[in-house]
Protein backbone atom coordinates (compact mmCIF):
# COMPACT_ATOMS: atom_id res chain seq x y z
CA UNK A 1 0.00 0.00 0.00
CA UNK A 2 0.90 3.44 -0.91
CA UNK A 3 1.97 5.56 2.34
CA UNK A 4 -0.84 7.75 3.63
CA UNK A 5 0.11 11.05 2.28
CA UNK A 6 0.35 9.09 -1.44
CA UNK A 7 -3.16 7.24 -0.50
CA UNK A 8 -4.87 10.94 0.54
CA UNK A 9 -3.55 12.19 -3.58
CA UNK A 10 -5.17 8.68 -4.93
CA UNK A 11 -8.45 9.65 -2.80
CA UNK A 12 -8.21 12.75 -4.26
CA UNK A 13 -8.74 11.69 -7.77
CA UNK A 14 -11.29 9.56 -6.87
CA UNK A 15 -13.16 12.14 -5.30
CA UNK A 16 -12.71 14.47 -8.42
CA UNK A 17 -13.76 11.75 -10.65
CA UNK A 18 -17.24 10.86 -8.23
CA UNK A 19 -17.74 15.36 -8.52
CA UNK A 20 -17.19 15.31 -12.48
CA UNK A 21 -19.27 12.16 -13.02
CA UNK A 22 -21.75 12.84 -11.16
CA UNK A 23 -21.73 16.94 -11.64
CA UNK A 24 -22.22 17.71 -8.09
CA UNK A 25 -20.67 17.69 -4.83
CA UNK A 26 -18.52 20.09 -2.24
CA UNK A 27 -15.07 19.47 -3.36
CA UNK A 28 -13.54 22.12 -1.67
CA UNK A 29 -14.25 20.51 1.54
CA UNK A 30 -13.78 17.10 0.29
CA UNK A 31 -10.24 18.10 -0.56
CA UNK A 32 -9.30 19.95 3.03
CA UNK A 33 -10.62 16.76 5.14
CA UNK A 34 -9.40 13.80 2.91
CA UNK A 35 -6.04 13.62 4.72
CA UNK A 36 -8.31 13.24 8.35
CA UNK A 37 -10.50 10.89 7.19
CA UNK A 38 -7.11 8.71 5.07
CA UNK A 39 -5.42 8.73 8.56
CA UNK A 40 -8.10 7.80 10.40
CA UNK A 41 -9.23 4.39 8.04
CA UNK A 42 -6.42 3.84 7.19
CA UNK A 43 -4.12 4.04 10.28
CA UNK A 44 -6.00 4.95 13.67
CA UNK A 45 -9.38 3.20 13.52
CA UNK A 46 -9.61 -0.46 14.54
CA UNK A 47 -12.20 -1.48 11.81
CA UNK A 48 -12.72 -4.16 9.78
CA UNK A 49 -14.51 -3.99 6.29
CA UNK A 50 -15.17 -7.36 6.51
CA UNK A 51 -17.06 -7.42 10.31
CA UNK A 52 -18.48 -3.75 9.55
CA UNK A 53 -21.28 -4.50 12.70
CA UNK A 54 -18.16 -5.70 14.71
CA UNK A 55 -19.90 -4.32 18.41
CA UNK A 56 -16.07 -3.40 19.20
CA UNK A 57 -15.60 -1.41 16.15
CA UNK A 58 -14.21 2.01 16.13
CA UNK A 59 -17.15 4.62 14.76
CA UNK A 60 -16.87 7.69 12.83
CA UNK A 61 -19.80 10.36 11.97
CA UNK A 62 -19.10 12.44 9.25
CA UNK A 63 -21.32 15.52 11.10
CA UNK A 64 -20.06 18.20 7.91
CA UNK A 65 -22.04 15.40 5.81
CA UNK A 66 -21.99 17.01 2.64
CA UNK A 67 -18.48 16.30 1.95
CA UNK A 68 -19.76 12.60 1.68
CA UNK A 69 -17.61 12.14 -1.25
CA UNK A 70 -14.44 12.32 0.55
CA UNK A 71 -16.19 9.69 2.98
CA UNK A 72 -17.04 7.66 0.18
CA UNK A 73 -14.08 7.45 -1.91
CA UNK A 74 -12.24 6.33 1.56
CA UNK A 75 -14.62 3.77 2.46
CA UNK A 76 -14.21 2.33 -1.18
CA UNK A 77 -10.56 2.45 -0.73
CA UNK A 78 -10.39 0.56 2.26
CA UNK A 79 -12.60 -2.35 0.83
CA UNK A 80 -15.86 -1.02 2.30
CA UNK A 81 -17.29 -1.62 -1.36
CA UNK A 82 -16.21 -1.30 -4.74
CA UNK A 83 -14.22 1.26 -6.36
CA UNK A 84 -16.67 0.99 -9.15
CA UNK A 85 -19.72 1.64 -7.07
CA UNK A 86 -18.33 5.75 -6.85
CA UNK A 87 -19.55 5.61 -10.41
CA UNK A 88 -23.20 5.72 -8.84
CA UNK A 89 -22.80 8.17 -6.41
CA UNK A 90 -26.21 10.98 -6.47
CA UNK A 91 -27.13 8.84 -9.60
CA UNK A 92 -31.35 8.14 -9.98
CA UNK A 93 -32.53 5.65 -7.22
CA UNK A 94 -28.46 5.07 -5.93
CA UNK A 95 -28.67 4.52 -2.63
CA UNK A 96 -24.84 6.47 -2.80
CA UNK A 97 -26.89 9.93 -2.01
CA UNK A 98 -25.20 13.14 -1.71
CA UNK A 99 -25.05 12.93 2.00
CA UNK A 100 -23.95 10.02 4.21
CA UNK A 101 -26.58 7.01 4.78
CA UNK A 102 -26.32 3.77 6.98
CA UNK A 103 -27.54 2.50 4.05
CA UNK A 104 -23.75 2.13 2.64
CA UNK A 105 -21.42 -0.30 4.32
CA UNK A 106 -19.42 1.54 6.75
CA UNK A 107 -21.34 4.50 7.24
CA UNK A 108 -22.37 4.96 10.92
CA UNK A 109 -25.20 7.62 11.15
CA UNK A 110 -27.30 9.43 8.88
CA UNK A 111 -26.22 13.33 8.11
CA UNK A 112 -26.25 16.27 6.32
CA UNK A 113 -28.15 18.54 8.47
CA UNK A 114 -25.06 19.74 10.68
CA UNK A 115 -24.64 20.41 14.51
CA UNK A 116 -26.01 16.74 14.80
CA UNK A 117 -22.61 14.68 14.37
CA UNK A 118 -21.69 15.71 17.82
CA UNK A 119 -24.28 14.66 19.95
CA UNK A 120 -24.87 10.93 18.29
CA UNK A 121 -21.79 10.70 19.40
CA UNK A 122 -22.07 11.44 22.68
CA UNK A 123 -24.42 9.13 22.74
CA UNK A 124 -22.28 6.54 20.98
CA UNK A 125 -19.09 7.08 23.40
CA UNK A 126 -22.31 7.11 26.78
CA UNK A 127 -22.63 3.77 25.11
CA UNK A 128 -19.49 2.46 25.22
CA UNK A 129 -18.68 3.76 28.82
CA UNK A 130 -21.69 2.01 29.89
CA UNK A 131 -20.70 -1.26 28.30
CA UNK A 132 -16.76 -0.39 29.52
CA UNK A 133 -16.56 -1.08 25.52
CA UNK A 134 -12.62 -0.49 23.85
CA UNK A 135 -14.10 1.44 21.00
CA UNK A 136 -13.33 4.63 20.41
CA UNK A 137 -15.98 7.40 18.81
CA UNK A 138 -14.86 10.24 16.31
CA UNK A 139 -16.70 12.98 14.75
CA UNK A 140 -15.83 14.77 11.92
CA UNK A 141 -17.18 18.36 11.85
CA UNK A 142 -16.64 21.60 9.81
CA UNK A 143 -16.04 24.63 11.18
CA UNK A 144 -18.74 26.49 9.31
CA UNK A 145 -20.56 23.88 11.67
CA UNK A 146 -19.70 25.49 14.66
CA UNK A 147 -22.45 28.22 14.39
CA UNK A 148 -25.05 25.36 14.93
CA UNK A 149 -26.12 25.48 18.64
CA UNK A 150 -26.27 21.93 19.10
CA UNK A 151 -22.92 21.78 19.06
CA UNK A 152 -22.28 23.14 21.79
CA UNK A 153 -25.16 21.19 23.75
CA UNK A 154 -22.98 17.70 22.86
CA UNK A 155 -19.93 19.55 23.80
CA UNK A 156 -21.09 20.24 26.75
CA UNK A 157 -22.82 17.11 27.70
CA UNK A 158 -19.79 15.05 26.86
CA UNK A 159 -16.99 16.71 29.20
CA UNK A 160 -19.86 16.66 31.56
CA UNK A 161 -19.74 12.78 31.21
CA UNK A 162 -15.89 12.95 30.62
CA UNK A 163 -16.14 11.09 27.64
CA UNK A 164 -12.43 9.85 26.81
CA UNK A 165 -13.54 7.67 24.03
CA UNK A 166 -14.85 10.72 21.87
CA UNK A 167 -12.49 12.15 19.76
CA UNK A 168 -13.79 15.42 17.83
CA UNK A 169 -11.89 16.88 14.87
CA UNK A 170 -12.61 20.39 13.76
CA UNK A 171 -12.10 20.71 9.46
CA UNK A 172 -10.93 24.46 10.27
CA UNK A 173 -10.59 25.48 6.48
CA UNK A 174 -11.37 28.85 7.44
CA UNK A 175 -14.04 28.97 4.36
CA UNK A 176 -17.66 28.40 4.11
CA UNK A 177 -20.16 28.92 1.40
CA UNK A 178 -21.24 32.68 1.67
CA UNK A 179 -16.64 33.31 2.19
CA UNK A 180 -14.43 33.33 5.20
CA UNK A 181 -15.76 31.75 8.43
CA UNK A 182 -14.16 34.88 10.03
CA UNK A 183 -16.56 37.23 8.22
CA UNK A 184 -19.69 34.73 7.98
CA UNK A 185 -19.88 34.34 11.96
CA UNK A 186 -16.62 34.22 13.42
CA UNK A 187 -14.59 31.98 16.16
CA UNK A 188 -12.79 34.11 17.83
CA UNK A 189 -10.56 31.89 20.18
CA UNK A 190 -11.57 28.92 19.13
CA UNK A 191 -9.35 26.81 20.83
CA UNK A 192 -9.96 28.66 24.49
CA UNK A 193 -14.30 27.75 23.76
CA UNK A 194 -13.16 24.37 23.71
CA UNK A 195 -11.31 24.64 26.76
CA UNK A 196 -14.13 26.31 28.56
CA UNK A 197 -16.05 23.64 27.71
CA UNK A 198 -13.93 21.36 29.17
CA UNK A 199 -12.46 19.92 26.36
CA UNK A 200 -8.41 19.22 25.79
CA UNK A 201 -7.64 20.60 22.65
CA UNK A 202 -5.41 19.51 20.02
CA UNK A 203 -3.65 21.90 17.41
CA UNK A 204 -2.53 20.09 14.22
CA UNK A 205 -1.67 20.62 10.62
CA UNK A 206 -4.78 18.96 9.38
CA UNK A 207 -3.65 18.56 5.67
CA UNK A 208 -0.74 15.95 6.91
CA UNK A 209 -1.23 13.13 7.85
CA UNK A 210 2.05 12.84 9.76
CA UNK A 211 0.86 15.43 12.13
CA UNK A 212 -2.92 13.76 12.36
CA UNK A 213 -1.45 10.79 13.28
CA UNK A 214 0.82 12.58 16.01
CA UNK A 215 -2.39 14.15 16.99
CA UNK A 216 -4.90 11.09 17.29
CA UNK A 217 -2.19 9.13 19.54
CA UNK A 218 -1.52 12.08 21.90
CA UNK A 219 -5.67 12.15 21.88
CA UNK A 220 -5.96 8.32 23.22
CA UNK A 221 -3.52 9.31 26.21
CA UNK A 222 -5.74 12.05 27.44
CA UNK A 223 -7.53 10.21 30.38
CA UNK A 224 -11.22 11.79 31.73
CA UNK A 225 -12.39 14.37 29.06
CA UNK A 226 -13.19 14.44 25.57
CA UNK A 227 -10.52 15.76 23.22
CA UNK A 228 -11.16 17.95 19.97
CA UNK A 229 -8.06 18.19 17.25
CA UNK A 230 -8.25 21.33 15.65
CA UNK A 231 -7.00 20.44 12.11
CA UNK A 232 -5.98 23.58 10.10
CA UNK A 233 -6.76 22.64 6.69
CA UNK A 234 -6.89 24.67 3.40
CA UNK A 235 -9.92 24.34 1.69
CA UNK A 236 -9.22 22.50 -2.02
CA UNK A 237 -5.91 21.01 -0.75
CA UNK A 238 -3.93 19.48 -3.32
CA UNK A 239 -5.19 21.36 -6.68
CA UNK A 240 -3.95 24.87 -6.19
CA UNK A 241 -6.41 26.65 -8.12
CA UNK A 242 -8.82 25.48 -5.98
CA UNK A 243 -7.34 26.30 -2.59
CA UNK A 244 -8.75 28.87 -1.04
CA UNK A 245 -11.24 29.69 -2.76
CA UNK A 246 -14.86 30.11 -1.49
CA UNK A 247 -16.32 29.29 -5.06
CA UNK A 248 -14.85 25.70 -4.78
CA UNK A 249 -17.22 24.50 -1.70
CA UNK A 250 -19.29 22.70 -4.64
CA UNK A 251 -17.71 23.98 -8.23
CA UNK A 252 -17.83 21.26 -10.44
CA UNK A 253 -14.70 21.20 -12.71
CA UNK A 254 -15.08 21.88 -16.31
CA UNK A 255 -12.86 19.34 -19.07
CA UNK A 256 -9.74 21.83 -18.69
CA UNK A 257 -9.76 21.78 -14.91
CA UNK A 258 -9.98 18.43 -14.40
CA UNK A 259 -7.28 17.58 -16.86
CA UNK A 260 -5.47 20.55 -14.51
CA UNK A 261 -6.19 18.82 -11.32
CA UNK A 262 -5.62 15.23 -12.40
CA UNK A 263 -1.86 16.21 -13.38
CA UNK A 264 -1.51 18.17 -10.08
CA UNK A 265 -2.90 15.64 -7.95
CA UNK A 266 -0.68 12.84 -9.71
CA UNK A 267 2.74 15.16 -9.59
CA UNK A 268 1.72 15.42 -5.81
CA UNK A 269 0.87 11.42 -5.13
CA UNK A 270 4.32 10.77 -7.11
CA UNK A 271 6.11 13.28 -5.03
CA UNK A 272 5.30 11.78 -1.43
CA UNK A 273 5.77 8.12 -2.87
CA UNK B 1 -61.38 8.75 40.16
CA UNK B 2 -58.09 6.89 39.50
CA UNK B 3 -55.04 9.22 40.79
CA UNK B 4 -52.02 7.75 39.05
CA UNK B 5 -50.77 9.53 36.32
CA UNK B 6 -49.60 7.63 32.87
CA UNK B 7 -46.42 9.17 32.98
CA UNK B 8 -45.76 7.06 36.70
CA UNK B 9 -47.43 4.08 35.08
CA UNK B 10 -44.06 4.65 32.53
CA UNK B 11 -41.55 4.40 34.94
CA UNK B 12 -42.55 1.65 36.77
CA UNK B 13 -42.67 -0.29 33.62
CA UNK B 14 -39.16 0.68 32.96
CA UNK B 15 -38.11 0.09 36.97
CA UNK B 16 -39.51 -2.95 36.42
CA UNK B 17 -38.15 -4.52 32.96
CA UNK B 18 -34.99 -2.56 33.51
CA UNK B 19 -33.54 -4.85 36.13
CA UNK B 20 -33.62 -7.81 33.31
CA UNK B 21 -32.60 -6.26 30.15
CA UNK B 22 -29.91 -3.98 30.83
CA UNK B 23 -30.06 -2.27 27.33
CA UNK B 24 -32.90 0.02 28.61
CA UNK B 25 -31.53 3.62 28.98
CA UNK B 26 -33.88 6.25 30.55
CA UNK B 27 -33.38 9.74 29.28
CA UNK B 28 -34.24 12.98 30.70
CA UNK B 29 -33.44 16.96 30.21
CA UNK B 30 -34.15 17.96 33.95
CA UNK B 31 -37.72 16.27 33.62
CA UNK B 32 -37.17 13.60 35.47
CA UNK B 33 -39.27 14.90 38.20
CA UNK B 34 -42.09 16.11 35.98
CA UNK B 35 -41.62 12.66 34.22
CA UNK B 36 -42.12 10.96 37.62
CA UNK B 37 -38.96 8.83 36.38
CA UNK B 38 -36.85 10.09 39.91
CA UNK B 39 -37.40 6.56 40.98
CA UNK B 40 -35.85 4.82 37.52
CA UNK B 41 -32.69 7.15 38.04
CA UNK B 42 -32.70 6.70 41.56
CA UNK B 43 -33.16 2.34 41.34
CA UNK B 44 -30.73 2.12 37.61
CA UNK B 45 -28.55 5.32 37.59
CA UNK B 46 -26.06 3.29 35.50
CA UNK B 47 -28.88 3.11 33.06
CA UNK B 48 -29.98 7.11 33.35
CA UNK B 49 -28.66 9.39 31.20
CA UNK B 50 -29.56 13.51 32.55
CA UNK B 51 -28.78 15.58 29.68
CA UNK B 52 -29.67 18.79 31.58
CA UNK B 53 -31.86 20.89 29.60
CA UNK B 54 -31.36 20.62 26.02
CA UNK B 55 -34.18 18.89 23.90
CA UNK B 56 -31.78 18.55 20.83
CA UNK B 57 -28.95 16.70 22.42
CA UNK B 58 -31.57 14.41 24.44
CA UNK B 59 -32.62 13.50 20.88
CA UNK B 60 -29.09 13.05 19.04
CA UNK B 61 -27.93 11.15 22.23
CA UNK B 62 -30.60 8.87 22.52
CA UNK B 63 -29.96 8.10 18.46
CA UNK B 64 -26.41 7.47 19.41
CA UNK B 65 -26.83 5.11 22.22
CA UNK B 66 -29.70 3.24 20.26
CA UNK B 67 -27.04 2.71 17.21
CA UNK B 68 -24.86 0.75 20.05
CA UNK B 69 -27.63 -1.41 21.04
CA UNK B 70 -29.54 0.18 23.61
CA UNK B 71 -33.43 0.89 24.31
CA UNK B 72 -33.43 4.22 24.73
CA UNK B 73 -36.31 5.78 26.60
CA UNK B 74 -36.32 10.22 25.86
CA UNK B 75 -38.67 11.65 28.15
CA UNK B 76 -39.53 15.13 28.01
CA UNK B 77 -42.30 17.98 27.91
CA UNK B 78 -44.18 17.14 24.88
CA UNK B 79 -44.19 20.63 23.80
CA UNK B 80 -40.48 20.84 23.48
CA UNK B 81 -39.94 17.36 22.46
CA UNK B 82 -42.17 17.79 19.18
CA UNK B 83 -40.90 21.13 17.69
CA UNK B 84 -37.81 21.80 19.40
CA UNK B 85 -35.97 18.91 19.14
CA UNK B 86 -38.24 18.02 16.04
CA UNK B 87 -35.28 17.72 13.59
CA UNK B 88 -33.20 15.64 16.14
CA UNK B 89 -36.28 13.43 15.65
CA UNK B 90 -36.71 13.43 12.09
CA UNK B 91 -32.49 12.35 11.44
CA UNK B 92 -31.22 10.88 13.99
CA UNK B 93 -34.50 8.70 15.03
CA UNK B 94 -36.42 8.69 12.23
CA UNK B 95 -34.49 8.80 9.09
CA UNK B 96 -31.67 7.01 11.11
CA UNK B 97 -34.11 4.16 12.53
CA UNK B 98 -32.58 3.87 15.57
CA UNK B 99 -34.52 2.22 18.49
CA UNK B 100 -35.58 5.62 20.32
CA UNK B 101 -38.48 6.00 21.94
CA UNK B 102 -39.57 9.65 22.34
CA UNK B 103 -41.81 10.04 25.46
CA UNK B 104 -43.98 13.28 25.41
CA UNK B 105 -44.89 14.07 28.91
CA UNK B 106 -47.56 16.51 29.88
CA UNK B 107 -48.90 16.95 26.80
CA UNK B 108 -51.96 19.15 24.73
CA UNK B 109 -52.63 21.39 27.39
CA UNK B 110 -51.68 19.67 30.24
CA UNK B 111 -49.29 22.65 31.74
CA UNK B 112 -53.13 25.03 31.09
CA UNK B 113 -51.76 28.00 32.46
CA UNK B 114 -48.70 28.43 31.49
CA UNK B 115 -49.13 29.17 27.94
CA UNK B 116 -48.79 28.18 24.07
CA UNK B 117 -45.21 27.67 24.78
CA UNK B 118 -46.20 24.92 27.25
CA UNK B 119 -48.76 23.14 24.82
CA UNK B 120 -48.00 20.63 22.81
CA UNK B 121 -51.21 21.19 20.23
CA UNK B 122 -49.33 20.34 17.42
CA UNK B 123 -47.28 17.35 17.66
CA UNK B 124 -49.52 14.79 15.89
CA UNK B 125 -48.79 17.56 13.22
CA UNK B 126 -45.17 16.88 13.88
CA UNK B 127 -44.52 13.80 14.79
CA UNK B 128 -46.54 12.00 12.29
CA UNK B 129 -45.55 13.90 9.02
CA UNK B 130 -41.97 12.12 9.39
CA UNK B 131 -41.68 8.78 7.62
CA UNK B 132 -41.12 6.02 9.82
CA UNK B 133 -42.20 7.74 13.14
CA UNK B 134 -44.37 6.28 14.89
CA UNK B 135 -47.41 8.10 17.18
CA UNK B 136 -49.45 7.02 20.30
CA UNK B 137 -51.49 8.74 22.62
CA UNK B 138 -52.56 6.22 25.45
CA UNK B 139 -55.42 6.89 27.12
CA UNK B 140 -55.55 5.84 30.53
CA UNK B 141 -52.65 4.43 32.40
CA UNK B 142 -53.75 0.38 31.93
CA UNK B 143 -53.24 0.88 28.05
CA UNK B 144 -50.04 2.89 28.80
CA UNK B 145 -49.19 0.23 30.39
CA UNK B 146 -49.61 -2.39 27.87
CA UNK B 147 -48.41 0.15 24.95
CA UNK B 148 -44.96 0.47 26.99
CA UNK B 149 -44.08 -3.09 27.16
CA UNK B 150 -45.08 -3.57 23.78
CA UNK B 151 -42.68 -0.58 22.17
CA UNK B 152 -39.90 -2.67 24.93
CA UNK B 153 -40.55 -5.44 22.39
CA UNK B 154 -39.27 -3.93 18.89
CA UNK B 155 -36.94 -1.77 16.95
CA UNK B 156 -38.42 1.07 16.07
CA UNK B 157 -38.89 4.89 16.21
CA UNK B 158 -42.25 5.98 18.63
CA UNK B 159 -43.31 9.22 19.91
CA UNK B 160 -45.85 8.84 22.76
CA UNK B 161 -47.56 11.72 24.14
CA UNK B 162 -48.92 11.38 27.83
CA UNK B 163 -50.87 14.13 30.13
CA UNK B 164 -49.56 15.99 33.15
CA UNK B 165 -52.56 14.97 35.13
CA UNK B 166 -54.18 11.33 36.37
CA UNK B 167 -56.68 10.47 34.34
CA UNK B 168 -60.08 8.38 34.73
CA UNK B 169 -59.49 4.71 33.45
CA UNK B 170 -61.43 3.28 30.66
CA UNK B 171 -60.01 0.33 30.76
CA UNK B 172 -59.47 -2.36 34.04
CA UNK B 173 -55.86 -4.34 34.79
CA UNK B 174 -58.07 -6.95 33.69
CA UNK B 175 -59.73 -5.86 30.79
CA UNK B 176 -57.66 -3.76 28.56
CA UNK B 177 -58.34 -4.80 25.15
CA UNK B 178 -55.04 -4.07 23.67
CA UNK B 179 -53.55 -5.25 20.25
CA UNK B 180 -50.65 -2.96 18.82
CA UNK B 181 -51.57 -0.72 16.19
CA UNK B 182 -54.84 -1.70 16.43
CA UNK B 183 -57.45 0.68 17.99
CA UNK B 184 -59.30 -0.57 21.21
CA UNK B 185 -63.08 -0.36 20.72
CA UNK B 186 -64.04 1.49 23.82
CA UNK B 187 -68.15 1.27 23.67
CA UNK B 188 -69.79 -0.95 21.24
CA UNK B 189 -72.89 1.28 18.94
CA UNK B 190 -74.44 1.88 15.69
CA UNK B 191 -75.83 4.73 15.22
CA UNK B 192 -72.85 6.80 15.42
CA UNK B 193 -68.94 6.76 16.13
CA UNK B 194 -66.92 8.61 18.03
CA UNK B 195 -63.30 8.29 17.42
CA UNK B 196 -61.39 9.81 20.14
CA UNK B 197 -57.52 9.66 21.34
CA UNK B 198 -55.52 10.04 24.81
CA UNK B 199 -57.23 11.79 27.11
CA UNK B 200 -60.54 12.34 24.88
CA UNK B 201 -61.55 9.17 24.96
CA UNK B 202 -63.24 9.41 28.53
CA UNK B 203 -65.12 12.23 27.46
CA UNK B 204 -66.06 10.48 24.26
CA UNK B 205 -67.54 7.04 26.70
CA UNK B 206 -69.18 9.43 28.68
CA UNK B 207 -70.89 11.11 25.64
CA UNK B 208 -72.09 8.18 24.34
CA UNK B 209 -73.86 7.28 27.81
CA UNK B 210 -75.50 10.67 27.59
CA UNK B 211 -77.00 9.71 23.61
CA UNK B 212 -77.98 6.27 25.09
CA UNK B 213 -80.13 7.64 27.14
CA UNK B 214 -81.71 9.30 23.99
CA UNK B 215 -82.16 6.11 21.82
CA UNK B 216 -78.56 6.87 20.13
CA UNK B 217 -76.27 3.66 20.15
CA UNK B 218 -72.82 5.12 19.92
CA UNK B 219 -69.80 3.61 19.31
CA UNK B 220 -66.43 5.07 20.72
CA UNK B 221 -63.25 3.98 19.11
CA UNK B 222 -60.08 4.41 21.61
CA UNK B 223 -57.34 5.44 18.70
CA UNK B 224 -54.40 5.59 20.41
CA UNK B 225 -52.22 4.55 17.52
CA UNK B 226 -52.33 7.84 15.41
CA UNK B 227 -49.88 6.34 13.39
CA UNK B 228 -49.94 3.67 11.91
CA UNK B 229 -53.77 4.52 12.06
CA UNK B 230 -56.38 1.71 12.12
CA UNK B 231 -57.83 2.35 8.78
CA UNK B 232 -59.87 -0.68 9.13
CA UNK B 233 -61.73 0.30 12.24
CA UNK B 234 -61.88 3.72 10.76
CA UNK B 235 -63.63 2.19 7.64
CA UNK B 236 -65.81 -0.64 9.36
CA UNK B 237 -66.75 2.42 11.47
CA UNK B 238 -67.76 4.34 8.18
CA UNK B 239 -69.48 1.68 7.10
CA UNK B 240 -71.44 0.30 9.91
CA UNK B 241 -72.42 3.86 11.48
CA UNK B 242 -74.03 6.96 9.99
CA UNK B 243 -71.25 9.17 10.88
CA UNK B 244 -67.93 9.78 12.70
CA UNK B 245 -66.99 11.98 15.18
CA UNK B 246 -63.38 12.66 15.66
CA UNK B 247 -62.49 14.04 19.21
CA UNK B 248 -58.66 15.47 19.71
CA UNK B 249 -56.57 17.22 22.20
CA UNK B 250 -54.62 18.76 19.18
CA UNK B 251 -55.53 21.66 16.61
CA UNK B 252 -57.95 20.42 13.53
CA UNK B 253 -54.37 21.13 10.96
CA UNK B 254 -52.73 17.87 10.80
CA UNK B 255 -54.13 16.24 13.28
CA UNK B 256 -56.15 12.86 13.70
CA UNK B 257 -59.33 14.64 12.03
CA UNK B 258 -57.12 15.42 9.02
CA UNK B 259 -55.97 12.04 8.96
CA UNK B 260 -59.78 10.44 8.91
CA UNK B 261 -61.03 13.14 6.53
CA UNK B 262 -58.66 12.22 4.12
CA UNK B 263 -59.43 8.62 4.59
CA UNK B 264 -62.92 8.73 4.75
CA UNK B 265 -63.11 11.26 1.84
CA UNK B 266 -60.85 9.27 -0.83
CA UNK B 267 -62.57 5.74 0.46
CA UNK B 268 -65.68 5.37 2.00
CA UNK B 269 -67.28 9.35 2.96
CA UNK B 270 -69.38 9.55 5.16
CA UNK B 271 -70.65 12.20 7.67
CA UNK B 272 -67.71 14.03 9.52
CA UNK B 273 -67.12 16.61 12.21
CA UNK B 274 -63.65 17.39 13.79
CA UNK B 275 -63.90 18.44 17.63
CA UNK B 276 -60.85 19.82 18.72
CA UNK B 277 -58.61 22.68 19.78
CA UNK B 278 -59.22 26.25 17.64
CA UNK B 279 -55.95 27.43 15.21
CA UNK B 280 -55.02 29.89 17.84
CA UNK B 281 -53.14 30.42 21.52
CA UNK B 282 -55.29 27.99 23.69
CA UNK B 283 -56.76 29.95 26.83
CA UNK B 284 -55.18 29.59 30.30
CA UNK B 285 -56.76 26.88 32.75
CA UNK B 286 -56.61 23.60 33.63
CA UNK B 287 -56.99 20.59 31.15
CA UNK B 288 -61.08 20.17 32.18
CA UNK B 289 -61.58 23.94 31.70
CA UNK B 290 -59.83 24.15 28.54
CA UNK B 291 -61.70 21.35 26.82
CA UNK B 292 -65.22 22.93 28.46
CA UNK B 293 -64.23 26.07 26.38
CA UNK B 294 -64.01 24.68 23.40
CA UNK B 295 -66.68 22.40 23.69
CA UNK B 296 -64.73 18.99 23.84
CA UNK B 297 -67.28 17.83 26.71
CA UNK B 298 -69.37 14.91 27.22
CA UNK B 299 -72.79 17.01 26.57
CA UNK B 300 -71.45 19.10 23.80
CA UNK B 301 -69.94 15.89 22.09
CA UNK B 302 -72.83 14.01 22.45
CA UNK B 303 -75.14 17.27 21.41
CA UNK B 304 -72.72 17.58 18.31
CA UNK B 305 -73.06 13.51 17.11
CA UNK B 306 -76.53 13.94 17.62
CA UNK B 307 -76.88 16.62 15.07
CA UNK B 308 -74.27 15.13 12.81
CA UNK B 309 -77.17 12.12 12.10
CA UNK B 310 -79.79 14.87 12.08
CA UNK B 311 -81.25 13.34 15.59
Amino acid sequence: MDNLTATAFKIRQDILDTVVNCKAGHIGGDFSVTDILTTLYFQQMRIDPLQPKDPNRDRLILSKGHSVEALYAVLANRGFFPLEDLKLVSAYGSKYIGHPTTKVNGIEANSGSLGHGLSVGVGMALAGQMDQAPYRVYIVMGDGELAEGSVWEGAMAASHYQLDNLCAVIDRNGLQISGPTEDVMGHENLEARWTAFGWHVIKAAGNSTEAMNTAFELAKTIKGQPTVIIAETIKGYGVSFMENAAPWHHKVPNAEEYHLATAELAAKRGAAL
Amino acid sequence: MNTIHNRQVINDVLVEKAFQDKQIVVLCSDSRGSASLAEFAKVHPRQFVETGIAEQNIVSIAAGLASCGKKAFVASPACFLSTRSMEQAKVDVAYSNTNVKLIGISGGVSYGALGMTHHSTNDIATMASIPNMRVYFPSDRHQTKRLIEALLTDQKPAYVRVGRNPVADVYTESACPFVMDHASLARAGSDVTLIATGELVDPAIQAAQILEKQGISCRVIDMYCIKPLDREAVLQAARETQGLVVLEEHVAIGGLGSMISQLIASEYPVKFKSLCLPDEPAIAGKSPEVFAHYGLTPENIAVQAAELIGR
